[in-house]
């Protein structure tokens, strides 16, 4: 470990030192405030750290790349608008509300280790990290028996889908020799007398654990029930900022192992696709409760995902990064606006907390509906280049069949949003409207809000300097 | 850059109307209307350049604006006007200004956003005219759907939410399916040159096998289809009709299904002359059936917008026809039909709205015997339904008969079978001029005649439809040196 090798890794060293910094000033004094400024503070500083940073490989485990670095930036961005959305709606409770800053800080760190992984030990020391802060998050408020309920599921889950995945590597490394994502390519590429019978079973458990953290079908079952238990902006961290996380290392690992390069991989990956596609649309139709409604759309989002992941190349990469970009802007801000409905006593969640709000809050129910088209794929909003660049991807290498589905499912999804849409435009009877008292306002989620909304239109209209840097990102890992 | 300000200032104009109704209802309407009626003058000055010098002109485009807007992908903010589109978006913004007006006592409620929503879809029609790269076509033709679902889901009446969702779904599917059509096109242009371009000029005469462009053509044609509406695809548009309000109606029936008309004139043949060519039999198949089915439908309707929604769906059948038929007399038909079905369809739908207004109810069975109290409005009325059957010296008649004509020359089964299309077109018509104003008043309604504002309108529209029966010269000049620049819209 050079200073050089430290320098590179200050994205990380920053958030790490704020995380102490805070639990330190928790134990000097407790203050909502501090502990929220700090906390602002350190995933600024982080984010800044970007933009210089010396590109390098730190040790084996580590690499810090433009790839790296740009989902750096895009996690600590996320954080940041959680972080800014979770205040007021923490102001709003009872309980120490500090650590919930700290929590929020060393899952972040944990998904920035595995952004920036190109090792097996890395891959799961991250995910485990981000893992163990996510369960105490989930359950930040255990006094209730929903956020409980959500958080031991998730603990359950995810320790056994942990389980899969260092068995899974176990594997692979007892017939491989090796942790490291590049060499493990270069023997796949030049060995021909590989042991398939320990390469395939290992491949398909490291699949299982990544398939968990990414709720993908048929591992998705956890997400409805922990997406409607966890605190909203907990809700928006796991649903960006640890599903982002895990698939910019799912597509490091694609595309360096050389995984890609199997038929069989790719045919369950096609299959898992499509599953996801389906499934998380077609149950979202079924849905009253908004947030579970989410956590089936952020399903088949999964699943389009993967549709761009196949496609794979300079294509398939930059498609992968775009849209991961558009969901994390649309899933917050439609996370802001539950985060802002949000009462003392539970989360707004049920349809009929929408219903007629425009009536009441035009402004929210336009920035609402303008993500919520953004998740259809609606123009004018980052979702519609999202899918554009996914469909483009596929048809480049002529993977219709794929396209194809994505295009129905994704008009079974847009029924699903215009639903909650619709609801906020009917016209509420006029005795509801009087009784119902307005939440307290929240300045700092407006101000996410408000912000998300500009950068959601800006990604769908005038995107060239993002796909700039994308590319240059994407560019660095193939 | 004039062709930037049709779009802009009507975007703006949106958002000052929306923010002006804040402070009165009134500026929020005045500002909708001057904005809609600027555009009308720019898109008339450009008019009247092109007739006094257009001729000369080699270029294809009349005016154009050409920036880069997506480099890495070869997207193209291009946007060009030639005779064609010129057409179109005089229609648009000519109804816009009607729609805008017919609003103005009927839309109490959300009037800053009504407005916001009614001009930004023009905005997206215009938008569609004038695209030449097919990723802002696509941008524009999509631009159109959230503004027209919020105008039919927020200011409609019973079944609003159903009709607004059905019409979300049909659309959204069928553009999607045209997204990927235009992605095959755009990577099998790269194949074929290694250049990544959404140009329409360069995609023209993009070499593909005839398999490919059948299909390619199909993810065009289907788009185009839903959005027109041709049988069997056209189930959303009585629903919507029955549900909307006048103005949405206008939108909905006039102004979308011309821009579906426009995409195939403009799209189907050129980018694929042969596919299209094999498919015309089919296509024309189905043109023949929806034009009898709407006839049949409309004629059976007890709602009055189902009825008018029907009788809509057989003329723009008609127009489906005249495209298909392959040749210039039935193309210039199309477009002649498309502009007269814009302003006639469009008038019986205030016509109906009118009545609604008045009586409160759009059964038919319930209307009966109102020329006495209301002469001016009946008489209108009745003017339009027989513009609408065909009557001769009227713009409907000049475009179903070169239709009729234009087809007789390539299939006369089919001609003969869609001229009993205008047959029917007088039962429905007569009926409902007889059903609702004619008969006895048994109720009996006592209700007030035509107002200034409506008066000025609906006589607008009917010295505009006599003007495009007695003198449709200028119409076809302006297509006809359209297509010289343009060998390809011939085919």
């Amino acid at each position: 470990m050079t200073a050089v090798d430290l320098l590179a890794l200050l994205p990380l060293l920053l958030v790490a030192a704020t995380s102490i910094v805070v639990l330190v000033a928790v134990a000097v004094g407790r203050n909502h405030t501090v502990a929220f400024g700090l906390t602002l503070a350190g995933l600024a500083a982080g984010f800044w750290s970007t933009y210089f940073v010396p590109l390098r490989q730190v040790t084996a485990l580590l690499v810090i790349d433009r790839y790296a670095l740009f989902f750096f930036g895009l996690i600590l961005a996320a954080s940041f608008a959680v972080a800014l959305m979770a205040y007021g709606y923490l102001e709003k409770r009872e309980g120490n509300k500090e650590e919930f800053y700290i929590l929020l800080l060393v899952a972040t760190l944990g998904a920035m280790v595995l952004i920036a992984s190109s090792h097996f030990a890395t891959l799961f020391l991250g995910l485990e990290v981000l893992s163990v802060a996510l369960y105490a998050l989930i359950a930040y408020f255990g006094d209730r028996p929903l956020p409980l309920e959500a958080g031991v599921k998730y603990l359950v889950l995810a320790a056994s889908s942990s389980a899969f995945l260092v068995f899974g590597i176990a594997l692979v490394y007892a017939d491989l020799g090796t942790m490291n994502f590049i060499q493990a390519a270069h023997l796949l590429a030049t060995n021909t007398d590989l042991n398939l019978g320990l390469l395939l079973p290992g491949t398909a458990m490291i699949v299982t654990g990544i398939g968990f953290k990414l709720a993908l079908v048929p591992f998705h079952m956890w997400t409805p029930d922990v997406y409607q238990g966890a605190p909203a902006p907990v809700t928006a961290f796991v649903a960006t900022v640890s599903k982002g996380g895990m698939f910019a290392l799912l597509l490091r690992y694609f595309t360096q192992s050389g995984m890609g390069q199997f038929a069989p991989v790719l045919l369950v990956f096609s299959i898992i696709a499509v599953a996801s596609m389906f499934t998380g649309n077609l149950l979202a139709l079924f849905e009253n409760n908004v947030k579970r409604i989410l956590a089936y759309s952020s399903i088949a989002h999964m699943g389009y995902l993967l549709v761009a992941l196949e496609v794979g190349g300079a294509l398939g990469a930059s498609a992968v990064a775009f849209y991961l970009m558009a969901y994390f802007v649309m899933t917050l801000g439609a996370f802001a606006v539950v985060t802002l409905l949000s009462g003392q006593e539970r989360d707004a969640d049920q349809l009929e907390d929408y219903r007629g709000l425009f009536w009441r809050r035009p402004g929210i129910a336009l920035a609402f509906t303008a993500m919520l088209l953004s998740l259809a794929g609606i123009p004018l909003t980052a979702g519609f280049l999202g899918k554009f660049y996914i469909v483009a991807a596929g048809a480049a290498v002529g993977a219709w069949v794929l396209i194809l589905i994505l295009v129905i499912t994704s008009t079974i999804g847009l029924f699903c949003y215009l639903r909650i849409v619709t609801a906020m435009y009917q016209q509420p009877p006029a005795s509801a409207l009087a009784a119902e008292p307005l939440p307290r306002r929240a300045p700092a989620a407006i101000l996410v809000l408000a912000m998300l909304l500009v950068v959601l239109v800006w990604l769908g209209v005038y995107p060239t300097a993002f796909v700039n840097v994308i590319q240059s990102a994407t560019r660095s890992l193939i | 850059m004039i062709l930037l300000w049709l779009i802009v200032v009507l975007l703006a104009g949106g958002l000052l109307a929306a923010l002006a109704a804040r402070s009165h209802p009134l500026f929020c309407r005045w500002i909708a209307l001057s904005a809609v009626s600027l555009d009308l003058v720019l898109a008339l000055v450009m008019a009247a350049q092109d007739l006094g010098f257009g001729s000369a002109g080699t270029n294809q485009w009349i005016e154009q604006v050409n920036w880069n807007w997506i480099p890495q992908s070869g997207i193209r903010f291009h946007l060009g006007l030639d005779g064609l589109s010129l057409l179109l978006i005089l229609l648009t913004l000519f109804l816009g200004v009607v729609s805008v007006l017919i609003s103005w006592t009927e839309i109490t409620k959300a009037i800053g956003f009504y407005h916001l929503n009614l001009l930004w879809i023009l905005a997206g029609i215009i938008g569609v005219f004038l695209s030449i790269d097919l990723f802002l076509f696509y941008f524009a033709w999509e631009l159109m759907l959230v503004p027209m679902y919020f105008l039919i889901s927020i200011w409609g009446s019973e079944r609003r939410a159903y009709a607004a969702v059905k019409f979300f779904l049909f659309t959204q599917l069928s553009s999607l399916l045209m997204l990927i059509a235009i992605l095959a096109l755009y990577f099998a242009h790269h194949h074929a040159t290694g250049v990544y371009t959404f140009e329409y000029t360069d995609l023209l005469g993009t070499p593909l096998s005839p398999h490919a462009a059948m299909w390619i053509m199909l993810g065009f044609f289907i788009a185009f289809a839903v959005k027109l509406p041709i049988f069997p695809f056209h189930t959303w548009l009585p629903d919507a009709c029955a549900a909307a309000s006048t103005a949405t109606n206008l939108l909905l029936a006039s102004l979308l299904a011309t821009t579906a008309a426009y995409g195939m004139i403009r799209f189907l043949f050129p980018l694929f002359p042969d596919a299209a060519r094999t498919f015309a039999p089919v296509a024309m198949t189905l043109a023949v059936v929806g034009i009898l089915y709407g006839a049949i439908l409309a004629f059976s309707q007890t709602d009055l917008m189902r009825l008018i929604a029907y009788a809509s769906i057989s003329h723009l059948s008609f127009v489906m026809l005249g495209i298909f038929a392959g040749n210039p007399l039935a193309l210039e038909g199309a477009v002649m039909t498309v502009i007269a079905h814009g302003i006639s369809t469009g008038a019986l739908f205030l016509v109906a709205g009118a009545l609604e207004g008045r009586m409160h109810t759009r059964d038919i069975g319930a209307m009966g015997g109102v020329w006495d109290t209301m002469p001016r409005l009946s008489g209108v009325a009745l003017f339009f339904a027989l513009a609408s059957l065909g009557l001769p010296g009227l713009g409907d008649f000049i475009g179903e008969f070169l239709i009729l004509l234009g087809t007789y020359r390539v299939n006369v089964a089919m001609a003969a079978v869609a001229a009993c299309g205008v047959l029917a077109a007088t039962f429905y018509a007569l009926r409902f001029v007889q059903r609702v104003f004619q008969g006895p008043n048994l109720r009996p309604w006592q209700l007030p005649d035509l107002a200034f504002r409506e008066g000025l309108v609906l006589g607008t529209m009917i010295v505009l439809l006599l003007w495009l029966g007695l003198f449709p010269e200028p119409v076809f000049q302006t297509f006809t040196q359209a297509a010289m620049h343009a060998p390809s819209l011939w085919r």
